[in-house]
């Protein structure tokens, strides 16, 4: 379970609503699986069927998050056009086993937000807490 | 040696280690789905190889983080 304060989660939303068409990305880290910080981070990719971060930015806020003794605990992205569920690529490219990949959905008028561990080809839905 | 590996120091029993053996060290499942930091500049992958880190180098190293959603 990851647990999100209300303003974080409303911020994941507006900022993925931002970029639509496109998907977007970002990251979020805290302690003891309580999302303190989120990082929007830019799609270099810029399309609405794809996102990729960019390594630069990926490693100042890595350094960030450890400086701010926190630990990288989910990576998010949208998915404009398609269900809250992890792609082929998405598995694919989901290298960290120990993190949560949080999927906004913008497929339905009402977003849908579902956040999942993938480790390797095994995919598992977990809970997200909203916290006031 | 002694390298900064990710923000911690870690040491090292070999005197010389390329980027490449630094990350098969470090058990990388996909060293070609990284990318590598050193001393504050991203190293390009082809120099993975012929890259070689000292004493009290700093490397970063960080999983590419992508994916994408296709249209069907």
């Amino acid at each position: 379970m990851i647990r999100i304060p209300k303003t974080i989660y409303d911020e994941i939303i507006s900022y993925t609503n931002s970029k639509l068409p496109n998907e977007a990305c970002g990251i979020l880290a805290g302690i003891n699986n309580l999302v303190k910080k989120i990082y929007k981070m830019r799609n270099v990719e810029e399309s609405p069927e794809s996102y990729l971060m960019d390594p630069h930015e990926q490693i100042r806020v890595m350094k960030d998050i450890r400086e701010n003794n926190m630990k990288m605990l989910a990576i998010f992205h949208s998915h404009p056009k398609t269900p809250a569920r992890p792609s082929a690529k998405d598995i694919n490219m989901a290298f960290y086993d120990d993190v949560f990949y949080i999927i906004v959905s913008f497929m339905n008028k009402i977003p849908d937000v579902k956040a999942f561990k993938i480790i390797g080809k095994s995919v598992t839905l977990e809970k997200i807490l909203i916290e006031d | 040696m002694k390298l900064t590996v990710n923000g911690k120091i870690e040491s090292f029993e070999k005197e010389s280690l390329t980027i490449e053996e630094l990350l098969k060290l470090k058990k990388v499942k996909m060293p070609e789905m990284v990318t590598v930091e050193l001393n504050g500049t991203i190293l390009e992958r082809e120099k993975f190889k012929t890259t070689y880190v000292k004493d009290n180098d700093s490397i970063e190293f960080i999983y590419y983080m992508g994916g994408g959603s296709p249209i069907i």
